[in-house]
């Protein structure tokens, strides 16, 4: 069984058709990629996926559970994390705060333990510590823990936000273009290290790109979007040899 | 008949939280700040009246005009030293600017005029309109109130079509785009603190004319409420202002008259947050949508 | 690592110490009789200021929510400890029921920020600071015309007057409308203030290094960055809007019992209060404790120390006010002062810029 099946998903803002009859399955620990001209309606699948809309109709199984319309802490919860399009950090907190940001839910105290320092307080933030850590270091980013966030150059900053997506400990990590605005030397080492989560962290990987490079060098499969519907779906090389694809992009 | 009554007073209590509230939503609209001294233009605008004409004894239209004038410029000199240079920082540091201008005005005036109540002179001199046999009286202070906001709303409604209307729309749809096309910011920023301050100076008049008490504290309450009017109908939006203003002072004069005077302002409020949380922008204003 | 963690306690460790220098300094003035009697009467209602402006600097900086009406806050504090002490004079020993009429303030007032935090924090910015003005209007309105009385047949209310509580012989009005409550026993001392003022410190900074603070620090930056991490808005905003009102309520029972007659005026519960609170915090620095502190005291002492100047101080506290804001927040001074300080051309922004490559 498929860790992510999403059948006939579809939304409508007043009249339009964001996203129709979309239908993906992505098998555990595959990397997947979603690509499609501008405005093709990726970023709102993404946000359907994510709960931060609620589909018109469709259905979306995680795990075999149903997590259609929920709420997005829910799905979190479920284990869905995401990256976003225009990087979504916490600017005014630490780099290391922002991945114990996501550590939140995996590891607990109360308030009253909190505020009067009690022994779990000291232990679990120890262990919050060390976890982030530990996901920084996965990001070369361990250096500059103690940096403000947006203290970060660009291509590190993306790198934080996946590092804080996957402080959540999700089963499924959605990428909303991670190689935005980065040079090819940073794009080629955040490929080494998408691949190296895919691996180290046993990790199903759906993401949305425009650099074709990275696409065709770790998507195993791609789904195209144009105009709210899926064009072509298969195995990365022979979807990239489709001549309708081919048209989509390049106009004909 | 009594309820009639109480209604054309709310009604003119009401007009009179527009014309204020419109300096308000104006400024809110174009400079996104809130201007917590509006109130104490008003108070400056009616000690000019007061003073011109009792000391003086000008002709009360006469005084009324300078009082726009000296509104107007203090406005504009307001907006020039305390909140043009803070363009650009964070908008509770322009509050708080704001905050301090308020206190100012108000101190200035408590030197110059004392603590003391001023019996203010009506400077309306229409006789009142007897009705229904003299079961329905309007004063000529309520008729002047009334149809004086009429008269504002249709005028800028007409100001707001001409260019530097348009202009005013423009920058406070978007500043930089605004300044691209060519319009001068700084200029319709100070031109939109003119209008509204011009207006207070009205709405001052008007107020002290049907509440005859002025002392240095007189706008404050008035302009918070105004200020609520204006976030009631919506912000930014100018039939929002008049919409706002004169739910407010119709609830306002009922709740006096019918539940408890002295709880009057808890019910405009307790009204005011049960609206916000059915309609978080106002009732006219436009819903935001946060892009993700 | 540790550097920061250091770096945190460091912090935290010289505000603790500033309050401590600040009431031990303070002390001895008193006991060697230097202090003036009007600087005497001014140290406990600093100290609630000081509670005001950190509880306070908690919403607006911490949580990023402009609040306008801290004061009702406050004021449902004052009304609650005075009334509890009322109520119990006689029967409690004094140290005790004072205690109890501080948590029993804390929590009521808590209580409120509950009941309005829950409709209310779905609203956004300025929508939020009016309503919040609209909350501290309606307190001090109730206030004023509050009537609670207690016979033998137990407590009464009213909205009206006196004469409709129907009192049996021997009953005792006890909150009497806009004449407030008089007689609550005189228990505040600066020393007690001090104490309170660092317990609030020592709540609000273990919040802010805790799990809980970093989560309402994360929906401060980014609400939607925050909900995809699985942090649950409604419940930390909350929290935290709890837990400022409820510091805000203990400052108004520290308030109320330094006080013979307690009343709900527009001077000291009305939206003025709540605006002299917010400018506290945003002089003092938004999101800075120790900030909020010091221009607490400079600010409330400013016009006792222009008093010689009469009617011109608080025209110069209004000034004050202003040229403090321009040269503060206004990009061009801003630029200039960066141009005029080493500190900022070479200190930290810099390295973490160099080092961030």
């Amino acid at each position: 069984m498929a860790l992510l099946e999403v059948k006939n998903l579809g939304i409508s803002f007043g009249g339009l058709r964001a996203v129709d009859a979309f239908d993906v399955a992505i098998e555990s620990g595959q990397l997947y990629g979603l690509i499609g001209p501008n405005g093709a309606g990726k970023t709102t699948v993404f946000n359907l996926l994510t709960g931060v809309y609620q589909p018109t109709e469709g259905k979306i199984l995680l795990d075999g559970k149903d997590i259609t319309g929920k709420k997005t802490i829910d799905i979190n919860r479920a284990g869905v994390a995401r990256t976003f399009q225009n990087i979504r950090l916490f600017p005014a907190l630490t780099v290391r705060d922002n991945v114990k940001a996501g550590l939140h839910n995996g590891h607990r105290y109360s308030t009253v333990e909190g505020i009067l320092r009690l022994p779990r307080y000291r232990r679990v933030e120890k262990e919050m510590n060390e976890r982030a850590m530990e996901l920084l270091k996965v990001f070369d980013l361990d250096k500059e823990a103690e940096y403000l966030a947006s203290n970060l150059p660009y291509g590190k900053q993306r790198k934080l936000e996946i590092a804080r997506a996957l402080a959540t400990d999700p089963k499924l990590l959605l990428l909303d273009e991670p190689a935005a605005g980065m040079n090819p030397n940073e794009t080629n080492e955040l490929m080494d290290t998408i691949k190296f989560v895919q691996k180290e962290f046993k990790m199903t990987i759906l993401l949305i790109e425009h650099d074709m490079k990275l696409v065709s060098g770790i998507c195993e499969k791609l789904t195209v979007l144009n105009f709210g519907q899926v064009l072509a779906q298969g195995n990365t090389k022979d979807v990239l040899s489709n001549p309708e694809v081919i048209t989509a992009y390049l106009g004909e | 008949m009594s309820f009639l009554s109480y209604l054309i007073n709310g009604i003119s209590l009401g007009s009179v939280y527009a014309i204020i509230a419109l300096g308000y939503t104006m400024v809110y609209g174009i400079a996104k700040m809130l201007n917590f001294a509006h109130g104490d233009v008003i108070m400056i605008g009616s000690f000019v009246v007061f003073i011109t004409t009792s000391a003086t004894g000008m002709n009360p239209l006469l005084a009324v005009l300078l009082s726009v004038v000296v509104c107007t410029i203090l406005g504009m000199v307001i907006e020039r030293l305390a909140y043009k240079p803070l363009r650009g920082a964070s908008p509770l540091a322009v509050l708080i600017t704001a905050i301090g201008v308020s206190y100012f005005l108000q101190n200035i005036a408590l030197l110059l005029f004392g603590a003391n109540p001023k019996s203010f002179t009506s400077v309306v001199k229409i006789p009142a309109l007897n009705l229904a046999g003299g079961k329905l009286i309007i004063s000529g202070e309520t008729i002047v109130t009334i149809v004086t906001c009429i008269v504002i709303m249709i005028v800028l409604t007409m100001f707001m079509k001409t260019k530097p209307g348009q202009a005013m729309l423009a920058v406070s749809e978007d500043k930089g785009a605004a300044q691209l096309m060519g319009v001068n910011v700084n200029k319709t920023i100070s031109l939109t603190f003119a209008i509204g301050s011009g207006l207070a100076a009205i709405a001052g008049v008007l107020l002290c004319s049907a509440y005859p008490s002025l002392t240095p504290y007189t706008g404050s309450m008035p302009g918070i409420k105004a200020f609520v009017a204006a976030v009631f109908g919506g912000i930014g939006s100018i039939p929002g202002a008049l919409l706002g203003g004169v739910i407010l002072g119709v609830i306002e004069i009922l709740s006096k008259a019918y539940i408890s005077s002295q709880l009057s302002d808890a019910i405009v409020f307790g009204v005011l947050i049960i609206v916000l949380l059915v309609k978080p922008t106002g009732i006219l204003g436009k819903k935001i949508n946060e892009k993700v | 690592m540790k550097k920061k963690m250091l770096n945190t306690t460091k912090n935290n460790l010289i505000t603790y110490g500033m309050v401590i220098i600040a009431y031990i300094i303070v002390q001895i003035f008193v006991l060697s009789g230097s202090l003036s009697n009007l600087m005497q009467g001014l140290l406990v209602p600093l100290c609630t200021y000081v509670i005001l402006a950190l509880s306070l600097n908690l919403t607006v900086g911490v949580l990023g929510e402009l609040s306008l009406g801290h004061a009702g806050f406050m004021c449902i504090g004052a009304f609650t400890g005075a009334f509890f002490s009322k109520c119990t004079f006689g029967t409690i020993p004094d140290g005790l029921r004072f205690f109890l009429a501080i948590l029993l303030g804390a929590l009521v007032a808590a209580i409120f920020g509950i009941l309005i935090g829950i409709p209310v924090l779905r609203l956004r910015g300025d929508y939020l600071a009016i309503v919040t003005l609209a909350f501290g209007e309606i307190i001090k309105n109730v206030m004023n015309v509050l009537y609670v009385g207690k016979d033998s047949a137990g407590f009464h209310f009213s909205l009206k007057d006196q004469m409709s509580l129907n009192l049996a012989d021997g009953g005792e009005v006890i909150i009497k409308g806009a004449q407030g409550i008089s007689g609550t026993p005189k228990n505040s001392t600066f020393t007690i203030g001090i104490i309170l003022v660092l317990i609030t410190l020592f709540i609000i900074l273990n919040l802010m290094n805790s799990r809980d603070g970093r989560a309402v620090m994360a929906i401060r930056d980014n609400r939607i960055a925050a909900e995809s991490i699985g942090i649950n808005i409604t419940k930390y905003k909350l929290m935290a809007f709890a837990v400022s009102a409820s510091l805000a309520g203990v400052a108004g029972v520290l308030y109320a019992h330094n006080l013979a007659t307690l009343t709900a005026l527009p001077k000291n519960f009305g939206y003025n209060m709540s605006i002299m609170i917010l400018v506290f915090v945003v002089l003092g620095g938004i999101g800075n404790m120790r900030g909020s502190i010091i221009a607490a005291v400079l600010l409330t002492l400013l016009p006792e120390v222009l008093r010689g100047l009469n009617d011109y101080r608080m025209l110069i506290y209004a000034v004050v006010l202003i040229v403090m804001m321009l040269f503060n927040w206004s990009p061009k001074a801003q630029e200039w002062k960066a141009r005029h300080s080493l500190k900022k051309l070479f200190g930290r922004k810099d390295t973490a810029a160099k080092g961030g490559n």
